[in-house]
């Protein structure tokens, strides 16, 4: 049967990974090639790679480090962030990753998700979406608004309409990251994980809070979420204690979840 | 010297990289002559079944595919959408497909999951094969497919996989082989597999 997946995320920033709490403070970890393939050893499922810039100020993707760790990881791959078009998607694809991820972008112009559908296959477009918990209202009756820029713009966007908006325009999977939980290692937001992926028939990663195995196996177990993204439990060094992902397979299978075995 | 149809499928160059990984010498090529020298043939996948026959028609690979896996017999293997084109026809797009095997492509039935299938799933194999060698009874590959393949020779079948219903996931005849996951992303097992063609 298809299995869950443990999806490793990583930010880069000029070439190393960076962690950062609540989108501010970043911290660097190591060369952004030596982390790829240390976590492909490790028998994580899948990678994602946020803001692969060449430098903050000029916003261009770092497309030689995509091709550096598409060529060491043989596990699928996505890019997200700094992707302004169909040319940049086509670089990044190029260059070996499987998947793009779009966010802000795809708010400003909901069509690049149809364009990136047709050009790529739908399996190629990630609709990541930044959701942070607000008053119920007739504009937002889920209860969770779509931020943009780093959680720093709102839209006034509701995250449950835009996320059936996005499998109608063509998204292959859809990323719900928790603005709220994010950087605090207290466990998914089961809420609107579950909302969205109640509301679409496409797979839904749940992004945001994971601090320990138990957060995945809430998120699999209480919601319809495909993944879960994973970060500072690997590898940030402010955690008390960082998590080798066959630790964390192992718990998951123990507890009845379909997970793909780590294999000695 | 392994020659990867180059048509522009997305994983072209993923597969290249694999095998540069394991250290086969491998080329990503459209040109007639290229190919004609390699030993093995792959032809890569991803996107829509239609859009991969009008690419092989437009680049006039058809019959040189066709050259090197019937008439030469050279190891073929395709993957992904490189698996169903190989078969009669496909519900995506409405394509007539190469028909090099009977049966047909249809979509996975959104009533009982969701689509596309994208993860880790497990195939289970049917027989014992050279491409199979170290390789468990029933492994994880992954998956990104909303279509799967219906042959109508059941002996075909390398592998069955379950995503809602039953789904033949690899098949093998003769000097070809076809798979529904992606080996060149399915970590060391893929690469297990990847390794044993190119020493077929």
């Amino acid at each position: 049967m298809l299995t869950k997946r443990l999806i490793a995320c990583f930010d880069i920033r000029d070439k190393m990974v960076t962690k950062a709490h609540k989108f501010q403070n970043n911290i660097d970890i190591d060369r952004a090639e030596t982390v790829a393939k240390k976590i492909y050893a490790d028998q994580i499922d899948e990678i994602i790679f946020f803001d692969i810039l060449a430098s903050a100020e000029k916003r261009k993707i770092d497309i030689d480090t995509v091709k550096m760790v598409a060529e060491n990881v043989f596990v699928p791959f996505t890019v997200g962030g700094g992707i302004r078009n169909l040319d940049d998607m086509y670089e990044v694809l190029k260059a070996g990753a499987e998947k793009i991820s779009i966010d802000s972008m795809a708010v400003r112009n909901p069509q690049i998700i149809n364009d990136g559908a047709r050009a790529f296959g739908r399996q190629c477009i990630v609709l990541s979406m930044q959701v942070k918990k607000v008053d119920k209202s007739e504009k937002i009756p889920s209860g969770y608004e779509i931020a943009i820029d780093g959680a720093r713009v709102f839209t006034g966007m509701d995250a449950v309409e835009w996320a059936k908006r996005g499998e109608a325009l063509g998204a292959g999977e859809i990323c719900v990251n928790s603005i709220d939980n994010d950087g605090t290692h207290q466990g998914y937001d089961i809420e609107i994980t579950k909302m969205i992926s109640d509301a679409v028939n496409i797979p839904v990663i749940a992004s945001g809070g994971a601090g320990k195995p138990e957060h995945l196996l809430e998120v699999f177990s209480k919601t319809g979420a495909s993944a879960g993204i994973i970060s500072s439990m690997l590898y940030s060094p402010k955690m008390p204690r960082n998590y080798h992902v066959k630790e964390i397979k192992d718990y998951l299978i123990a507890n009845g979840q379909p997970i793909r075995p780590y294999i000695l | 010297m392994i020659g990867i149809i180059d048509y522009k499928a997305g994983n072209g160059p993923s597969v290249k990289s694999a095998l540069s990984h394991l250290g086969i010498d491998a080329v990503l090529s459209a040109d007639k002559k290229i190919l004609s020298e390699c030993s093995h043939i792959i032809l890569p996948g991803v996107g829509s079944a239609g859009a991969t026959m009008d690419s092989l028609r437009e680049l006039d690979l058809i019959d040189t595919i066709s050259e090197h896996a019937l008439v030469n017999k050279k190891p073929f293997m395709g993957i992904c959408v490189g698996l169903q084109v190989l078969f009669e026809k496909s519900e995506e797009d409405d394509a007539t497909c190469l028909g090099w095997f009977k049966g047909d492509v249809v979509r996975f039935d959104e009533k009982d999951v969701r689509v596309p299938q994208i993860g880790w799933n497990s195939a289970k194999f049917t027989r014992d094969n050279a491409i199979l060698d170290g390789i468990g009874e029933e492994e994880y590959f992954y998956f990104v497919n909303s279509y799967y393949i219906r042959p109508k020779d059941s002996e075909i079948a390398l592998a069955y996989t379950n995503y809602g219903k039953q789904f033949c996931s690899m098949i093998n005849k003769d000097n070809i082989y076809a798979s529904q996951f992606h080996v060149e992303k399915s970590g060391e097992i893929g690469l297990k597999l990847l390794k044993n063609f190119a020493s077929l």
